[in-house]
Order: C-alpha cells, then sequence, then structure tokens
C-alpha cells in the first residue's frame, strides 16, 4: 500500500495576529495590547516573526465598531489600489496602510499567515473562518487546536481571490478567529482566554511546522455559507417586524429544516423557514449583521479530507522560487 | 411631589395616577424598549387601560437612529438641575436639550403638573434578569407596585435594585415624574434584540400598568414588605498608571449577580491569569456585573446588600 508523502508547503516566516480590526469587539483588543507589551514579547522558537497589530486604531479608542466604514470589506483589490482621495473614508486609507505592513495583497512580499482576532454576539463557541476551504495550513492550525470546553468549527466562504474582502486576505495564509457569545464593547475572562489559547496553538503550531514537523492529514468538517436570511421588515421605515425565534436563538450550528420556527413577529407569531434545504444556521443574531440586512447565515457541512503536510526544505523552497522567477520574466 | 397622606389607619393616600409615560430608548442601543415603545405608538392597544393616559415615547431618537448609547452626553445622568436650568439653546450638548424638552413634557420635575408615573425601559450586558429600579425607600406607592409586580410574576424572580445613595445616585429621564420606575432586564448584548428579554418587559409592563388600573379603580393595597438590593458601592476595573484596565471580572464572578459575594472571593482576573480577590469586611451582593455601558464610567459592578423594606397600605385618595 502506497503510504503518501506529505505535501510541502513553504516555511511560514512571517505571521501577523491582527485585534481590534472592529474597534468594539474587545477580546482581540485586550489580547493584542497584552502582547505587545515588552514583558510579553517572546521569541517562539523558531524562524518566525510575529507581527501583532491593532488594525482600527480610531474604532477602537471610541469603542465602536468602525468610524465611517466597515474595514473588514475594505481588502478587495478594487479598493486597496483604487484612486486615492482626500475625502476617502478613514477606513479605506488605514486599509492601505495595513496593505503596505502586511501585503500587498497577491505579491510575494505579505506575509505568510494573518490571523484576525473577532468577537461576536451570536453563540458561535470558536469559529475560524476562511475563504479556502483547501488552505492545507489553516486547516491544519484548527485540527492541531484541541480546546476541551469550547465548541470549535471551521467555517467556508466561497469567495474568490479576486472578491475577497476581509483583512486575512492579504496574508498568503489567512483566517479569522471569531469567538461568541461576547456583548460588544464587553470583554467576557472565558471568551478572552479561549481566544488566547487559540493564537497560542497557531504560534506553536507555527513553529513545529517551521522546524520540520509532519502533520498527519485526516477528515475536517467544513461550514460552508450558503446564503443569508434578511430579518422581516416593515415596507416603510425598514425596521425590523421580528426577531429570532426563541427555539433558534443561541442555537448556532443546529440544522435548520424546511418549517421549523425562524422567526417570532411582535405579536407573537411564529415565523419558518422557507427553503427546501436543511441547512446549519450561524451568526444568529449578530448585532453588527442587522444594519447589513442579516439575521442569520446558513451553511451546508461537509467533511474535507486534509492531505498530511510538511514544510519544504531549503532546497525545494530555493528550486520552487526559481521555478517562480522564470514564469515570471515568461 | 406627592409622598402621599396618612389618614388615622396609617393607610397613605395618593392621587389617582391619571398620567403615564413608557420611555424607551433613553439609550438608543438597548432594544427592547425602542421596539416596544414604537410597537405601542403604531398600536396601543396592548397598553391602554380605563381611565388612564398611558404615552410610549421616544426619549432619545438621535441616540436611536444610530444605535449607539448617546450622542454627545448620557442622557440618563442629564437631568440634573443645572442642566435643566441651562441657557445656550442649540449650543448645548444634544442630549441636555433633550432633557430640557422632556422635563417640558412631562414634568417640570418636583412640581404638580408632572406626570404621575413614568416606567424607563433599560436593558444590560449584565446577567441581572429581571429588575425594577426603585429611587426612594418612601415611596409607598412604588413599593406596593413592585410589591404587586414581583407577586404577579412569581415564580419567576423579578429583584428590586434601590438606589438612593447620595453619591452615586444619579438624575435619571425618569425622575421627571412623580413616582419614576426603571425597569432592567438582561443578559442583551447592546443593538441586538432577543425575543425571550423582549416578552419579559412586555409581561412586567402589563403587570404595572394593571396595577395602576386596580389602584385608580379604588382598591386598597394593604401594607406589605418589599425585599430590596441597596446600592453600596461601585467598584472599578483594576487599572495600571495609564488608567488602562489590567483585569476582567473573575470567571467565578461573571454572570452571578444578585448571588453573594464574600471577602476573599475571587473578583477579577488579570490578563495573565492570577486572580484578585473581594477584600471587603462582609458579604455583598454584586450587580450589573460587566455592564459594556459602564466600562468608560469606572464601573466593573456594583455592591449591594439586602434589606426588607415596609411599605404602607395605599388607597386613591
Amino acid at each position: 500500500m502506497q503510504v503518501d508523502e506529505p505535501v510541502r508547503l513553504p516555511r511560514l516566516s512571517r505571521v501577523a495576529v491582527c485585534g481590534g480590526t472592529h474597534g468594539n469587539e474587545l477580546s482581540g483588543v485586550y489580547l493584542v495590547r497584552e502582547m505587545l507589551k515588552p514583558e510579553n514579547r517572546k521569541e517562539d522558537g523558531g524562524p518566525a516573526s510575529v507581527l501583532m497589530v491593532l488594525s482600527n486604531p480610531r474604532a477602537m479608542q471610541q469603542c465602536t465598531r468602525y468610524v465611517d466604514t466597515d474595514l473588514n470589506r475594505c481588502f478587495t483589490h478594487a479598493t486597496l489600489n483604487g484612486p486615492a482621495s482626500e475625502g476617502a473614508p478613514y477606513e479605506i486609507f488605514r486599509a492601505r496602510e495595513l496593505n503596505t505592513l502586511l501585503g500587498p495583497k497577491g505579491s510575494r512580499a505579505a506575509v505568510d499567515l494573518i490571523c484576525d482576532l473577532h468577537n461576536t454576539t451570536a453563540n458561535m463557541g470558536l469559529c475560524f473562518i476562511a475563504y479556502s476551504d483547501c488552505d492545507w495550513v489553516c486547516l491544519h492550525i484548527f485540527r492541531h487546536l484541541q480546546m476541551p470546553d469550547t465548541p470549535m468549527r471551521f467555517i467556508h466562504f466561497d469567495v474568490s481571490t479576486k472578491e475577497s474582502y476581509s483583512l486575512d486576505s492579504i496574508g498568503k495564509h489567512g483566517f479569522a478567529m471569531e469567538i461568541g457569545p461576547q456583548p460588544h464593547g464587553c470583554v467576557k475572562s472565558n471568551i478572552y482566554t479561549a481566544m488566547k489559547e487559540g493564537v497560542q496553538h497557531m504560534r506553536d503550531w507555527v513553529s513545529c511546522f517551521n522546524s520540520g514537523c509532519v502533520f498527519e492529514g485526516g477528515p475536517v468538517d467544513v461550514f460552508t455559507m450558503v446564503k443569508n436570511l434578511d430579518y422581516p421588515r416593515d415596507g416603510e421605515t425598514r425596521n425590523i417586524t421580528a426577531a429570532i425565534h426563541p427555539r433558534l436563538q443561541d442555537r448556532d450550528f443546529c440544522l435548520l429544516r424546511p418549517g421549523e420556527p425562524l422567526f417570532q413577529t411582535f405579536s407573537g407569531e411564529t415565523l419558518k423557514y422557507q427553503g427546501d434545504e436543511a441547512l446549519y444556521a450561524f451568526f444568529i443574531n449578530e448585532c453588527a449583521y442587522y444594519e447589513k440586512g442579516i439575521a442569520l447565515s446558513l451553511a451546508r457541512k461537509r467533511r474535507v479530507t486534509v492531505p498530511s503536510i510538511r514544510v519544504q526544505t531549503d532546497e525545494e523552497e530555493r528550486a520552487s522560487e526559481e521555478s517562480f522567477a522564470s514564469e515570471e520574466e515568461e | 411631589m406627592s409622598n402621599g397622606s396618612s389618614n388615622n389607619n396609617n393607610t397613605a393616600r395618593f392621587d389617582a395616577a391619571r398620567r403615564v409615560a413608557i420611555f424607551g430608548g433613553t439609550h438608543g442601543n438597548e432594544m427592547s424598549g425602542v421596539t416596544l415603545v414604537n410597537l405601542w405608538m403604531q398600536n396601543s392597544a396592548e397598553i391602554q387601560r380605563k381611565g388612564l393616559e398611558i404615552k410610549p415615547f421616544i426619549t432619545n431618537p438621535k441616540a436611536v437612529e444610530k444605535c449607539v448609547r448617546y450622542v454627545d452626553t448620557d442622557l440618563n445622568r442629564a437631568f440634573t438641575p443645572e442642566n435643566l436650568s441651562a441657557t445656550g439653546g442649540d449650543e448645548l450638548p444634544y442630549e441636555v436639550q433633550r432633557a430640557q424638552e422632556i422635563n417640558r413634557m412631562f414634568g417640570p420635575k418636583g412640581s404638580a403638573e408632572a406626570y404621575d408615573v413614568i416606567f424607563d425601559l433599560h436593558n444590560t450586558t449584565s446577567n441581572m434578569g429581571c429588575t425594577l429600579i426603585l429611587e426612594s425607600s418612601k415611596d409607598a406607592f412604588n413599593l406596593q407596585m413592585m410589591n404587586y409586580i414581583k407577586k404577579a410574576l412569581a415564580p419567576a424572580s423579578c429583584l428590586v435594585l434601590l438606589n438612593e445613595h447620595p453619591l452615586l445616585k444619579y438624575s435619571t429621564s425618569r425622575s421627571v415624574a412623580k413616582h419614576p420606575v426603571g425597569m432592567e432586564v438582561g443578559p442583551q448584548p447592546q443593538g441586538v434584540l432577543r425575543s425571550n428579554i423582549f416578552e419579559a418587559m412586555r409581561v412586567i409592563l402589563k403587570h404595572a400598568l394593571d396595577f395602576i388600573s386596580l389602584f385608580n379603580e379604588g382598591m386598597e393595597f394593604p401594607p406589605c414588605t418589599v425585599e430590596v438590593f441597596r446600592v453600596l458601592e461601585r467598584m472599578d476595573y483594576p487599572r495600571d498608571a495609564n488608567g488602562n484596565i489590567i483585569a476582567m471580572v473573575h470567571p467565578n464572578l461573571q454572570d452571578c449577580d444578585w448571588e453573594p459575594l464574600n471577602p476573599g472571593d475571587p473578583m477579577f482576573q488579570t490578563f495573565d491569569g492570577k486572580s484578585i480577590h473581594y477584600q471587603g469586611s462582609s458579604t455583598v451582593y454584586p450587580t450589573f456585573i460587566n455592564e459594556a455601558a459602564y466600562y468608560e464610567k469606572q464601573q466593573a459592578f456594583v455592591t449591594t446588600r439586602r434589606e426588607t423594606l415596609a411599605a404602607s397600605a395605599i388607597r386613591k385618595a
């Protein structure tokens, strides 16, 4: 029987951990601030430098999600490379700064891995959110992360590199670490601790990977986002006319079947899920999504088989750089 | 001010409460009150009672529109005598202008023309459940109302927080009325509407209006006692020399509103995992634990002590 050779991937020399991309998601704000303190700077014992970044300082200062526009939607190629204008929203200006610091997106100079820290008011436990369902680095970090008290899921937004809009898309690899439930503007110790452990595990994994460990392949359940559902709204005022049904509230990652309760109107009527496919609900009642017209998101679940991986040797890396360079020449 | 007048039988007499207001959106991101008041402004059938004028009202419309707590300054701290008499018109902070307007419409505070009762609807990120907030231990009308509500909701819990503390008491929007009643339901994140929290607040209000209705019809409410939690002290987060928070509410205290905190119990946890313990000399009952809006007010929680207040019998004058 043939044993599969691990897939060889380039070293992760530069890693960034970003907090405060939304200024009121406080676990990441406090964690990055702590990690920035001189007494907490530590070496990981591997050729990886870890950059700590507070992404949106102005929003953090006001303890608000954003000042002008949502920073975590500003990282499309179009927005990053668009014309510079004086009156541009603060976050567009800041996105371009971050792209210079951590990117440029799509180039060889971009950092190898970005972990962007977020909180949600939804009862989602710990989630990795990534654009790819075949980024073996992200999937292996997820597999490696074992947290006995915290439910963990891998969420995949099937968005092409061209359309990707979030901060983590600047890096060659990237994912958001999203933990809830936590109200915005608040830090809950259990959520902070889970995030701290998650980041530490990621750093440990990167060290291990860079030093040549082989990570065995295996199955990972991945939730691929299919669609969002909005609240029912009043035709004129656009105010919502129902809330998430009490039987669905806090039940992120339950399977929502056609005909099951979805919303409860203010007059007590139950509105049912009308789709024809049973899907997994998540981001149920996230505060920041009311203005985006999202009451909850729906996903399909499937099992992805992740191959074994290990870091490229120096030789392999040189060979791959040369072939890359000669491709560029052509 | 109507404290009631006693007759020979020690029954306090109060005028019928004819004018009642329900305030929502005093903090624009506390969604139960915003939603209920908007609902009732469109269709007031549910809140109507015979012989009673009930006005649902959004106190801070700009904050509601932006879904923020406040625009310039906290409206629920703005009803000070200085603010209410300040001149400056449009130059004044938005909420001070609003406070003056509300005082004109529902007050003036302290006068005979003021509304009889104002219910002010709030949410908190703290795990306080259903809480009624009382501003005076001597208001027999309010005490009797709260007793009525508690009994109507039982076995579901509804606790009473008394804030009569000379320094910590603040000038609320409801303080314009003769009988101010605060209603606080949590936990609910700011900007979020949770169905169970919304329904709980709706039920509390129903009982409150029923009480007023019965009172106005002449029902006598016999003497009663009401258990309250009296605010003692505000506890801030531990901070460094630059004023930055260096610890979080301890996991053992998080969500434990109204449970005893004994000397030596864990209270805060530093970011590197060390516990900081409660140093007080006796057991207290903390509440408003980890309210998001209070980080900027230097408050991690307040301590309270349990007390039983006696209320005289009351009857319409």
